[in-house]
């Protein structure tokens, strides 16, 4: 099992990749997943956040096999 | 109650009739709809096309949220959502909300509940083409 990490529309783009696969950690959570994610950048402050496709706040835990995402304000309708 | 999502045109007063028709008769005395057309302007630019990108799965449950919430909080005969994804172009339809109850009040509410929290809570993103060819990513709704 591992963490599926995924980026979508603008933050994608920046990134250059939509998808990573992270070993588990111990006591991670989303902001922590970020970090080892995206070392090089420090997680954006308007930045949205679901675990398991619900929303979630960055401290939020993650566990083996969850699907964490992130993205930008969403602007439908 | 329907949520769906559209990856090629459609058309929000056929599907809005089918719908309908297939509703118990009588049961509901008032239908609020919203229909969102795609603008050829957007912040003083010229738009020429737009694509609209969702999170497969996250999208289609976050709407079913929205219309499960609004059934709790009004009498609702029924609701639904219709919304598109993928390339779009100018007078096409993006978005259609409805709601069916037994009087206005209800019916419009709910309508514009629909509506708001699908353009503030649900995953979808504008990347718009403007009319010299540059592609940007849309930052905000506009208020209202």
């Amino acid at each position: 099992m591992s963490i599926t990490v995924r980026y979508f529309a603008s933050l994608r783009e920046q990134l250059g990749r939509g998808e990573d696969r992270l070993e588990a950690g111990d006591a991670d959570t989303a902001a922590g997943v970020w970090a080892r994610a995206v070392p090089d950048r420090t997680m954006p402050e308007r930045i949205l956040i679901a675990i398991n496709q619900e929303y979630a706040d960055g401290d939020h835990p993650v566990r083996d096999g969850d699907e964490v995402a992130f993205f930008p304000p969403v602007t439908g309708g | 109650m329907s949520v769906s999502l559209h990856p090629k045109p459609f058309d929000p007063w056929t599907l809005l009739a089918d719908y309908q028709s297939r509703l118990p008769a009588g049961r509901f005395g008032a239908n609020a709809v919203f229909v969102g057309t795609m603008r050829d302007f957007n912040e003083g630019d010229d738009v020429r096309a737009m694509t609209l990108e969702h999170y497969p799965g996250m999208t289609e449950r976050h709407l079913e949220d929205i219309v499960a919430e609004a059934r709790r909080r009004w009498p609702l005969e029924d609701c639904l959502i219709a919304h598109r994804v993928g390339a779009i172009e100018p007078g096409q339809p993006i978005v259609l909300t409805a709601a069916w109850s037994a009087h206005r009040q209800a019916a419009f509410e709910a309508c514009r509940f629909l509506m708001e929290e699908l353009k503030h809570r649900a995953p979808f993103w504008k990347r718009e083409t403007l009319g010299d060819g540059e592609t940007r990513w849309v930052a905000r709704n506009t208020e209202g």
